[in-house]
């Protein structure tokens, strides 16, 4: 009877990690609000990425506009037209890029700034932890919209300044939950074990921390960008996002400066908002369906 | 194994060294948030005054148009307003001040500050917060319905709704409601004005008036609270559900209560912790929901001044909004840590 | 004569994702007033859902079938404002893990104070603090304590003020489900003590669940042994304890080593293999995968429990040759 070979340890751990992969999959499906969600986002995603495709860029250009002003939806304009004679179709299509984009790599920032930081916190402790911590209580406490309103205003109006804007003020709360993660690891044995056997900070955090917190980071990313979209679609519309891109939410402002409400024009103020609710929606969607996930303590049958 | 007889004197010990833990827990927790609270408004004020002199713009340039263009008139105006002086030197100078009650003078409004913030802060507090309390005591109700009959067809309804709404930006909300309940929709008239505080003949202080304000009000309040519910309605069914399987509402139900008893009595105060908590991290929403719905409102409160003084920038008048609003926020964490601290023992200690 | 409860053929089936799970197979019992019935086994046979049964708080999604009968009453089909009345003033249970089964934000005494004033709303306050004062002394603590909250309390007072709380209505059974588990075993002799006292003094029937064979037959009258949802020994508790008649009673008794008796520290008996998956039950006598005594048989028809003594009843086909 010939002997199945022993796998190295590096295989079982990859088999290992591909079966949870596959159940965790398997778990996410089974939640369909996470599914709609998904299925919403990539549709999303894929008008975005295929801007060019579905909308002629011609259409953003004031200059090139052939349609009247403020003209409700007919066979050439399906959604209307704008202020400017533009196709608010167009603006639609072109828009979700600018929104997408924002709030991806505003996420992208702070969310490191916020792993970095409540990792060194929780990690480390002493002074540099406390005063970290207290620095992140103290951010949290400044609201929101009014900082970020400064700091765009200070560093002018650029799609880059947007993100950085919207990046910075926004990383304190997931800080405080990498922090409050980080020490609940420390508190479990293995992390003395492994350091009686010499490991340095390196390994620990590599080995032992990280792939403890990641999965709480990625759940928590999801619904940050949600939060990110929004931030970006109300700072647009307060005029201080980039006046040469058209976003969901400088389609608002200019929805909202002519007066497309008093005059009825609810082809250019309604598609927008839809749009921005359905990407929040789905996002937030998919952020409590990895949560439930990847949190075991969620999962209540 | 044989059973050991009760020793009194165990007995006793053991009672004893609970009995030292207690008392005086509450007072000592309270203490440490108020602290706490403190050194956070210190952190703010130092932001709060450093943060404006990096703002661009000349105070001198904007407003004094067409009338400060010798250079020596812009000194003067630099000096008149303490504008020349080191920047060390003016935030010493505005620790002082602040002691005494004073903000600063507003280049735009030629008032001082502290006038003018109390002007604006009663139309933002009424709508504020009608706003909180409307859309805590619905909302918490809504969580607690929808938790306790998780997956029902209510549950369902609530949760989707809420989830919605909480998706939406407020302000997007308060133009549809705009276009539906004041401009009005196809042969439906148009109910409420479109903005203002107040109807131009109104006096405020008659019955009259203070309907009228109330009629301005309603539009701008439901806004708030429906943006508002959806947050503590969400949190509030998350807590529960989280308490649903525990043991302790196994004996409560072991005792004889009814489902409702069971829910309120012994649920609902364990669920309403993490809510709580919760609910104070979020409060950086309520100022930004503040802001941008009194901007489509036109409610003359601190968020539309906000808006007018950046323009300038006004930095006494922006540095007093913005410390207010700071200590706003904070002041409701204290608030909504010492709720917590009464709610929950386990602090205490 | 079981004249206080009877428990007959009872059957619970889970419903899970994965398919019923039949928890508690046709369980037959009685307790009568006065007596201690000590129910064993490992976890998993069905002792704490047949305890959590008896007062109707299994899962909604959970099927019964059979009687329980308290007094004569058939708990199963109550009506919901019966059942509600005959819990805790009829019978109470003190559950394990004090911590968790008790209310971390109020207090002890209000707590213990809650079925009284549920059940008996004519008592004034002052007699209901009276009361709770009384019971906590009962149960071997101050009556100051009942100011403290759950978490202010060592584990063995929590577990004391759980016993006092199940008394408050001077119910006439009282289940215990694994009262002393979480407990270190000075305290739990304390607390073992305080319970069975107390039981003895009023003259109540107590069900005692436990995995500790030894504590039931130190407490217990008669012990039923359970085993995969099924009563697979019952009798008099120091009989099933020293001279067990199924083999898995016997391998639950063994592997509590016996102090001072060198030949248990020297081969230590525990039972190899794990209790079955309910949800893909043996055919046949559900233990004879483990059992020592196993035979082609066994395998052929589930084992009914029956009287193999005068008053022992065992559910084993090699029970009764020698």
């Amino acid at each position: 009877m010939a002997e199945a070979p022993t796998l190295t340890s590096r295989q079982l751990v990859r088999r290992r990690r591909r079966a949870a992969w596959s159940r965790g999959w398997a778990e996410f499906r089974g939640n369909r609000g996470g599914l709609v969600g998904l299925v919403v986002l990539a549709l999303f995603v894929l008008i975005a990425v295929g801007a060019p495709l579905l909308a002629d860029r011609s259409g953003l250009e004031v200059t090139q506009a052939t349609g009247g002003v403020l003209e409700p939806p007919s066979g050439e304009f399906w959604l209307g037209t704008d202020d400017n004679g533009r196709s608010v179709l167009t603006l639609l299509i072109w828009g979700a890029r600018i929104s997408l984009f924002v709030g991806l790599m505003a996420t992208l920032i702070s969310m490191l700034i916020g792993t970095v930081v409540g990792l060194t916190s929780g990690y480390f402790g002493g002074f540099v932890g406390a005063a970290l911590f207290r620095v992140t209580e103290w951010f949290l406490a400044i609201p929101f919209l009014p900082l970020a309103i400064v700091l765009a205003t200070v560093l002018g109006r650029s799609l880059l300044n947007i993100v950085i804007v919207i990046g910075v003020t926004s990383w304190a709360g997931t800080a405080l939950l990498i922090r409050s993660q980080v020490l609940s690891i420390k508190e479990r044995a293995y992390l003395e074990r492994s350091r009686a056997l010499g490991a340095g900070h390196g390994h620990l955090l590599r080995r032992h921390v990280l792939p403890n917190v990641v999965p709480l980071v990625f759940a928590n990313t999801t619904l940050c960008v949600a939060v990110a979209i929004l931030s970006e679609t109300t700072l647009s519309f307060l005029g201080l996002g980039d006046p040469t891109r058209v976003s969901w939410g400088s389609m608002l402002d200019d929805a909202y400066s002519v007066g497309a409400i008093t005059t009825g024009s609810w082809w250019f103020f309604v598609p927008p908002g839809v749009c921005v609710v359905l990407v929040v929606l789905s996002f937030t969607l998919v952020g409590q369906a990895l949560e439930a996930v990847l949190n075991p303590k969620l999962r209540k049958r | 194994m044989s059973t050991v007889a009760a020793d009194p004197a165990a007995v006793s010990a053991e009672a004893g060294s609970g009995r030292r833990r207690r008392g005086g827990g509450y007072g000592r927790y309270a203490g440490a948030k108020v602290l706490g609270s403190l050194g956070s408004l210190a952190f703010m004020l130092v932001v709060n005054f450093f943060l404006f002199r990096v703002l661009p713009g000349d105070p001198a340039r904007t407003l004094g148009r067409g009338r400060l263009s010798t250079p020596e008139q812009v000194a003067e105006f630099n000096a008149t307003y303490g504008l020349d002086q080191p920047m060390l030197q003016q935030f010493w100078t505005f620790l002082k001040n602040l002691v005494h009650g004073d903000l600063g003078y507003s280049i735009l409004y030629h008032r001082d500050v502290s006038e003018i913030l109390l002007d604006r802060l009663w139309p933002t507090l009424l709508l504020v917060g009608s706003a909180t309390v409307l859309a805590a005591t619905l909302g918490v109700w809504l969580g607690i319905r929808a938790g306790w009959a998780r997956g029902s067809t209510f549950d369902r309804f609530s949760t989707s709704t809420s989830l919605t709404l909480y998706s939406m930006p407020e302000w997007w909300l308060g133009l549809l409601l705009i276009a539906a309940l004041s401009v009005g929709v196809g042969p439906l008239p148009g109910l409420f004005p479109t903005g203002g505080l107040h109807s131009v003949d109104a006096d405020p202080g008659t019955l009259s008036g203070v309907l009228d304000t109330i009629w301005h009000l309603t539009l701008p309040v439901l806004t708030l609270t429906l943006a508002y519910l959806a947050d503590y309605a969400l949190i509030m069914r998350g807590s529960l559900v989280d308490e649903v399987g525990s043991d302790y509402l196994t004996t409560a139900r072991a005792k004889g209560l009814r489902d409702v008893q069971v829910r309120g009595r012994h649920a609902v105060p364990n669920a309403l912790l993490p809510t709580t908590t919760v609910v104070a991290l979020n409060f950086g929403f309520v100022v930004a929901g503040a802001i941008t719905v009194e901007t489509i409102f036109s409610i003359p409160g601190l968020g539309l001044l906000t808006t007018d003084a950046l323009a300038v920038p006004d930095y006494w008048l922006l540095q007093g909004v913005f410390l207010l609003a700071s200590a706003g926020v904070i002041l409701a964490n204290l608030g909504a840590n010492l709720i917590y601290g009464w709610l929950d023992p386990r602090v205490r200690t | 004569m079981s004249d206080l409860l009877r428990i007959e053929d009872l059957s619970v089936t889970y419903a899970t994702q994965e398919g019923p799970v039949p928890a508690v197979r046709g369980v037959t019992l009685g307790v009568d007033r006065g007596e201690v019935l000590g129910i064993a086994g490992e976890s998993g046979c069905g002792k704490s859902t047949l305890a959590s049964t008896i007062l109707r708080l299994q899962p909604a999604s959970a099927t019964v079938d059979g009687r329980v009968l308290m007094d004569g009453e058939d708990v199963v089909t109550m009506r919901w404002g019966d059942l509600r009345t005959l819990r805790w003033a009829g019978a109470s249970i003190v559950f394990q893990g004090a911590l968790h089964s008790l209310n971390a934000v109020r207090r002890v005494g209000q707590q213990i104070a809650e079925p009284i004033r549920l059940h008996e709303p004519g008592v004034g306050d002052a007699e209901v603090d009276r009361r709770v004062g009384e019971l906590l002394e009962q149960v071997g603590l101050p009556a100051a304590r009942a100011k403290a909250y759950p978490h202010q309390l060592s584990g063995g007072q929590r577990q004391r003020v759980m016993i006092a709380m199940a008394l408050a209505c001077r119910p006439d059974l009282v289940i215990a489900d694994e009262p002393t588990t979480a407990l270190d075993v000075m305290v739990q002799a304390q607390v073992l003590d305080v319970l069975t006292t107390l039981v003895r003094e009023a003259g109540l029937g107590m069900i005692f669940i436990s995995h500790d064979l030894a504590v039931l037959a130190e407490v217990s009258d008669r012990i039923a042994v359970m085993y995969a949802g099924r009563v697979v020994e019952q009798g008099p508790a120091n009989l099933v304890f020293t001279d067990p008649l199924h083999p898995y009673a016997a391998a639950l008794g063994a592997s509590f080593p016996r102090v001072g008796d060198p030949a248990a520290r020297y081969a230590p008996a525990g039972l190899a293999g794990d209790p079955p998956d309910l949800r893909s039950l043996p055919a046949g006598c559900s233990f004879a995968p483990r059992c020592p005594r196993a035979v082609d048989a066994c395998t052929a028809a589930e084992p009914v429990l029956e009287l193999k003594r005068p008053t022992r009843a065992a559910a084993c086909i090699r029970v009764g040759e020698s």
